[in-house]
Formats: structure tokens, C-alpha cells, sequence
């Protein structure tokens, strides 16, 4: 039987839960043997070449390029994990949604104080080639569906190893009370 | 400003339970409250200034921004739409040159919206600056705004004629209209202040309640717990001073029979207070009023004293030697859950209108945590009938489970629309009957308002009573041009949104989200799992700790078990999943703001 394979991505995230899933250490020799990596910023491979059997999806969106990538992942991967707190609830970047769009821009690129030599036209950034900003950042199921969701800011090693190691071994996760526990 | 506010507080004895008369006076003389007046409270009622703000901030005719020489409330209840609002906002808006919300620059007009203002049958209706106008229509806002920029006075504003019965009276001179439309024992217009006073003053307290409690009188504000009974624990709580409330906040949309007896026979509800207060062993009674009813306060202060001066109430009432008792009127500020008996304390001493923890009930601690009694408006009134003809007299009309009558107040698709005092036991089809429904053509009913429910015609044939379909008297009746999830349900779930004072967690978030399931359903966009979802949902309301939050999801959980088919027809039979997400419209926005060009 051939191995399962693996995608991840960040989308309006930090890279902390990536950093996290690092911290396996030397379990990350052990999780070779047992999958293959598909896209993932950990080999740097950009696209998702094929079928996946697991996606990790670390942060919400907060643009329509995390909307394609999210929408793409849930094409591609049988099984689909919003992993940490900013895919499940939109996280620090989610603090804007009570704030109107045009303020938030116009702190960013108008009136903030560290605008002045970066901005001096005060355009706002409106190449093409950029994607679009949402009217507020959205959690990863809201968007799509979502198979599982691991808490955590970020997700310690532990869990992530062991929510792997769970679906690729077919048996059920151990989630301790102190998982879910946070203060 | 500063030497108005002093002088109210003043006149309220730097008594910080009072802040609510304070807010409310220097509110209506300035049309908000300002930081500097905010300042001045806290420093002489020796509270913090957020305290103050919190009381402020909670209710929605306070306000520390102006809110126009003129503020205009427009009812956005579901009745009001169904019979025009829309047009006459519309005109307001267009008239004024700016949208709801808003006030204008030169400080004149203010535009906003208010949830139901206890006029359902005769809406569209409207507050401005305390006034009540009924039966709006695009000519007759046209007319206000006129008026408004001609200088003249709002009194002055009015059409020719005032409303009937006491509507005219020199101190309402109002065009609210009673629409009576059945009288019973309650309503019964023969009726001669003092004669009960009379009466109970030859007994003892414990024989007034037994012969309350003889009557199987329950409460009339929708609970329905027995009368006698919360006498009598109140009576029997431990020793301290004794409180009657009467709860005249008459919050749920649709309902205004309180309005109804507030206007035509207050003087049976305060011979009510003296009685309870007599049985209770309370020396002070509280009417409190929404503040939606402000334009009766002078009305009501006048009949107080009249009361006073004939010694209904006062020292030594009627000549009984240490009976003494008083009632004093309290003004809401705009608030549904004050309703909530514990709430409606709150509120009255002067705080934020948030419920209480029960244990212990207020029967036990309740206003500045005394043994307190609150009752329904209502009930007070069927409380003097009884002690004038007897429980076994009461007990002849209703059922064995619901004795005596209940004042409906009736709105919506029918010819008559106005109150109704019928016995217990009715079913909602003779109702309907009754008040120029064609049964055939009624979709729906909404019984008990919002936190009711809404029933379709294989309900028409049951009965209103404990035992049945309770209610605190609201009836709103639906025909079948109406779209129930769009004008109704949506409607009330976003009242309740409104409403909810955020103590709870379950009521705070559930409501939004499940508005949000069911525009989604309204949208199209819905699949067969939102409406399991919603039922699921809509249990963990229950959490709450207040009536309002256990019954918010009840217009979703009622349509859903009366009315599936209007949810099965608008969700998507071909999906399983769909979040609802569009990302044209997520980026829409940012496409504006910036400029750009959509190119997803």
C-alpha cells in the first residue's frame, strides 16, 4: 500500500503552527517513513501536484488568495484539519472584522504614523496582481468544509504528531484535558 | 445644563437607586446626556462615572450623543412593516435628507428605529419626543416633517381629533385609540374606586390571600404562577420592608392591553397596588412603567394624587389604623428584558436592566434586596374583582386549570384589531372568528409574541390556557400573503439579537448565529443540515439565565416543527455541504475602498 500523503499550507497565519509541527523533532525522520509531503512550505514544493489524503491548513482568510488555496485544498484532500486557533476562529488577524474595511486601510496606508516615507502618494496597494482583501477575516468553515479541528495557539507538537499519527493509523486520538486547556 | 442637572438631582435626593428618573429628566430636557452632566452624577451620587454610563448605556432612549431637537422613533415591528412602514420610513428619510440612524447637521431631526411600542393596532406608529403618532402614512410624514421645520410644537402637530375614551383627556390628548373591542369582568366599565379598599380593610391580610388564593388566579405577564401563593411567601419572608411591583414594561411585541388599562381604568390597577400592598405587608408600591407610555406619566401622577387626597392611599388608609401605603411610577428607558421580574428590579433601583441570579427569588430578596412582590398589571386588576365577588365567582369563568379571563391584545390580518377580554378556554379559531379573521385565508398566528409561538392551522383548534397554548395575551395574526421566515421569524430573531443584555453567553452569540443559518437559508444557500443544526442550536438557549434568552431561538424553533416545508423549499436539494460563503461579496468591499476591479 502507498504511502499517504500530506499538503499544508499558511494562509492569514503566522507560520507558528508550521514551527509547531516542527517541533516533532527527530519524530519528523519517523513521520518520513509513514507519509509523503505534497505542497507543504516544509519542502517548498508551491502547488498541489495530486490527490492528498490529509491537509493542514494553518490561519483563516483575510483574501481572495486564501480563498482559492483553502477552496483548492478542500478539492484535493480526502481529509481536511483546520490546525490552530486562526483557521478555527480567525485568530489575531480577525480582530479588524469589528473595525469598518476602509479604516483599517486607511490606518495602513493613509494615516498611520509610520506611513509617511514608505506611502508618500497614500495610494492604497491596488496592482492587479494582488489579491483582493476580504471584508473581514473568515475562519476556514465558514468557507469550506472541515473535517477536524485541532485548538491551540499554536497547536503544541504533541498533538499535531498525534492527530497524524491518529487518522494515518486509523485509531483515535488521545486528547488529555490539558490539550484543550489553555489558562 | 449644569444648574438643570443639579437641580434633578437634587429633587431625587442625591438618591443614586433614583438614577434612572435622573437620566430620564436631564434626557428629555436635551435630548442626550452629555460627559460634563455624566461627571456631575457621579460625583454627586458618589458613584464611578462608568457606572453611570453602564446604566446609560443600556437603554435605548439614552443617549450621550444629541439625538435631535426632534427624535423621531419609528416602530420596526413586524406589524408595523406589514402595514406600511416601509413607505413611511421611506419618506421620513427622503423629507429629512438623512437615513435612520442618523441625526441632521443642523441638530433639528433625529431618525431611528425602536422595536414595538405597545401600538400594534394601529401602527405604523412613531415616539417623537414622547408623543405618540399612530397610523402613519407617507402624506402624514410628510405633514410631521413640515411642521417640524415651520417651528411649531409637537403637541401642535396632531390631526384634528385625539383617540377614544380617556385618550382624550386633558392630560393625555393623545391619538393612540383603545380599540376595545369585548369587555369582561376586568374591562367592565361599571366600576367605583374604593369599594374593594372598602371591603379588605374589614379582613386580615391571610384572608385576602386566601381568598386570592380561592380564586387559582395566576399571573397574567405570561409565567402564570399563582398569585395567592407569591402573596403569601412574600408575606411570610423574613422580616424588613415590604415592596409591591407592578410590572408595566409590557415589552413583548404585539401586546398593549397594559396600555389599555393604564389609559381607561389606572384607578382599578392602583386600588390593585393599595390591595396587594395591604395583603403583602408593604408600605410602598412601584408601578413600573416602559417608556414607550411617558404620555400618560401626567395623567397617572394626577390620578395618584386624587387618590391621595380621598386617603385610597397615603397614612391610615380609609381610616384603617397603620395602613399606610403609597405607590410611586418608575420610567423604563427602553429595554424588552426588564420585563423579567428580576430585571424590572434591577432597572427600578436604578441599574442596568440585567436579570438576576434566582435563588433567591425576589419574593425573598428582591427591590434593595427586600421581600418584593411583582405582578402583571393585570393581574392587580383581576385581584380587585375577586375581592369584591369572590374566588368561587372567579372560579365561574375559564377553566378548572386557568380561572377567570385574559385581555388579548390582537393585531396583524384581521378587521378588528384591539383588545379583547375573553375567557380562558378559547379556542384560536373562534378567536379568529371573532376578531374578522377569515380562517381559511390565515397562514399563521403567533401566540405570546416572539417568545411564544407560531402556529399554523392544525393548531387553530386549540385553546388558550395554562393547560394549552399560554400567553400573555399577544396575538398577531398572519394571512397567507405574508412570508413568514422573511417577514416574521427573521423579524423577531433580530429583536431578540436587539434585546439581549449580554450577561450569557448562549444568548449573546446563538441568536446572531442562528440569524445568520437562517438568512443563509433565505439566500438559497442552505442544505438539509442548518435546519438539524438550528433545532440542535436553538436546545442550548435553555442555558440562559432569563426568560428572554431561553425563549430567543423559539420564532426559528417554532417555525421550524410548525412550518418545515417553508424551510425544505428554500434549501438546496442537490448538496450536501455549502458554507454560504460568496466571494464576490466578501470582496466587494475591498474592491470599493481600493478602487480595483474585481478579478477573482
Amino acid at each position: 500500500m502507498s504511502k499517504p500523503i500530506v499538503a499544508t499550507t499558511s494562509l492569514a497565519g503566522c507560520f507558528g503552527c508550521h514551527m509547531s509541527f516542527l517541533d516533532i523533532d527527530e519524530r519528523i525522520l519517523e513521520l518520513m517513513q509513514l507519509v509523503e509531503f505534497d505542497k507543504s512550505p516544509i519542502n517548498d514544493i508551491k502547488k498541489i501536484s495530486r490527490k492528498c489524503d490529509i491537509g493542514l491548513i494553518e490561519g483563516g482568510c483575510c483574501n481572495s488568495e486564501n480563498v482559492h488555496v483553502l477552496k483548492e485544498f478542500r478539492e484535493n484532500c480526502k481529509i481536511l484539519i483546520s490546525v490552530g486557533e486562526c483557521a478555527i476562529m480567525g485568530g489575531l488577524p480577525a480582530m479588524r472584522n469589528g473595525i469598518p474595511l476602509s479604516e483599517c486601510l486607511e490606518e495602513a496606508y493613509q494615516n498611520g504614523l509610520t506611513v509617511k516615507e514608505s506611502n508618500d502618494a497614500r495610494i492604497f496597494p491596488n496592482d492587479p496582481e494582488l489579491p483582493i482583501i476580504l471584508d473581514k477575516v473568515y475562519p476556514c468553515h465558514e468557507i469550506v468544509k472541515i473535517d477536524y479541528l485541532l485548538p491551540g495557539c499554536p497547536p503544541r507538537a504533541d498533538l499535531i504528531w498525534e492527530a497524524l499519527i491518529a487518522i494515518i493509523t486509523g485509531n483515535q486520538i488521545k486528547m488529555p484535558y490539558e490539550v484543550l486547556k489553555y489558562d | 445644563m449644569k444648574s438643570f442637572t443639579q437641580k434633578v438631582i437634587d429633587k431625587y435626593n442625591r438618591d443614586k437607586t433614583r438614577l434612572m428618573d435622573i437620566l430620564i429628566s436631564i434626557q428629555s430636557e436635551f435630548g442626550y446626556i452629555s460627559q460634563e452632566s455624566v461627571s456631575q452624577i457621579a460625583h454627586e451620587l458618589h458613584m464611578s462615572e462608568v457606572d453611570v454610563e453602564q446604566t446609560i448605556s443600556f437603554y435605548h432612549f439614552f443617549s450621550m450623543k444629541p439625538t435631535g431637537k426632534f427624535s423621531i422613533y419609528l416602530n420596526n415591528s413586524v406589524v408595523a412593516n406589514m402595514m406600511g412602514r416601509k413607505e413611511v420610513a421611506e419618506t421620513f428619510e427622503e423629507e429629512v435628507g438623512i437615513k435612520f440612524g442618523n441625526i441632521t447637521a443642523d441638530g433639528l431631526i433625529g431618525l431611528y428605529d425602536t422595536a414595538c411600542i405597545g401600538m400594534n393596532d394601529q401602527e405604523p406608529a412613531a415616539i417623537i419626543n414622547n408623543h405618540i403618532f399612530t397610523k402613519l402614512t407617507p402624506f402624514r410624514a410628510k405633514e410631521i416633517i413640515r411642521d417640524i421645520k415651520e417651528g411649531k410644537k409637537v403637541q401642535d402637530m396632531f390631526t384634528a381629533s385625539f383617540g377614544d375614551g380617556a385618550n382624550r383627556d386633558d392630560l393625555v390628548k393623545s391619538v393612540v385609540s383603545n380599540n376595545i373591542r369585548k369587555i369582561g369582568p376586568i374591562l367592565d366599565p361599571q366600576y367605583k374606586i374604593g369599594d374593594a379598599i372598602k371591603k379588605i380593610i374589614k379582613l386580615t391580610p391571610e384572608e385576602v390571600i386566601t381568598e386570592i388564593k380561592s380564586s387559582n388566579i395566576r399571573g397574567r405577564g405570561g409565567a402564570g404562577f399563582p398569585t395567592g401563593l407569591k402573596w403569601e411567601f412574600c408575606r411570610n419572608a423574613s422580616d424588613g420592608i415590604k415592596y409591591l411591583l407592578c410590572n408595566a414594561d409590557e415589552g413583548e411585541p404585539g401586546t398593549f392591553k397594559d396600555r389599555v388599562i393604564l389609559t381607561e381604568l389606572p384607578r382599578l390597577l392602583f386600588e390593585g397596588m393599595v390591595i396587594a400592598g395591604y395583603a403583602i405587608g408593604a408600605v410602598e408600591g412601584i408601578l413600573y412603567i416602559r417608556h414607550e407610555y411617558k404620555y400618560l406619566e401626567e395623567y397617572l401622577e394626577n390620578i395618584l394624587k386624587v387618590a391621595r387626597e380621598k386617603n385610597y392611599l397615603g397614612i391610615d388608609i380609609m381610616g384603617k389604623k397603620g395602613f399606610n401605603f403609597d405607590i410611586r411610577i418608575q420610567f423604563g428607558a427602553g429595554a424588552y428584558v426588564c420585563g423579567e421580574e428580576s430585571a424590572l428590579i434591577e432597572s427600578a433601583e436604578g441599574k442596568r436592566g440585567e436579570p438576576r441570579d434566582r435563588p433567591p427569588f425576589p419574593v425573598e430578596k428582591g427591590y434593595l434586596d427586600q421581600p418584593t412582590v411583582v405582578n402583571n398589571v393585570e393581574t392587580l386588576c383581576a385581584a380587585v374583582k375577586v375581592m369584591l365577588h369572590g374566588g368561587e365567582w372567579y372560579r365561574s369563568f375559564g377553566t378548572p386549570e386557568s380561572t377567570g379571563t385574559k385581555l388579548l391584545s390582537v393585531s396583524g390580518d384581521c378587521r378588528f384589531p384591539g383588545v379583547y377580554e375573553v375567557e380562558w378556554g378559547f379556542s384560536v379559531n373562534s378567536i379568529l372568528d371573532m376578531v374578522g379573521a377569515v380562517p381559511r385565508n390565515v397562514q399563521a398566528v403567533q401566540v405570546g409574541g416572539p417568545s411564544g409561538s407560531l402556529i399554523g392551522s392544525n393548531d387553530f383548534d386549540r385553546i388558550l390556557g395554562y393547560e394549552d397554548l399560554a400567553t400573555g395575551g399577544s396575538l398577531i395574526i398572519f394571512d397567507k400573503t405574508r412570508d413568514l421566515l422573511s417577514d416574521v421569524v427573521l423579524n423577531f430573531t433580530e429583536f431578540f439579537i436587539d434585546e439581549s443584555c449580554g450577561s450569557c453567553s448562549t444568548c449573546r452569540i446563538l441568536p446572531s448565529i442562528l440569524k445568520n443559518k437562517l438568512e443563509k437559508i433565505l439566500d438559497a444557500r442552505g442544505v438539509k443540515n442548518d435546519i438539524a443544526e438550528m433545532e440542535e442550536w436553538g436546545k442550548i438557549l435553555k442555558a440562559s439565565r432569563c426568560g428572554l434568552g431561553q425563549t430567543a431561538a423559539n420564532p426559528i424553533l417554532t417555525s421550524i416543527k410548525n412550518f418545515r416545508h417553508l424551510y425544505e423549499d428554500k434549501i438546496q436539494k442537490t448538496k450536501d455541504f455549502d458554507s454560504g460563503f460568496d466571494l464576490w461579496r466578501a470582496v466587494k468591499e475591498g474592491c470599493e475602498v481600493t478602487g480595483r476591479v474585481p478579478n477573482i
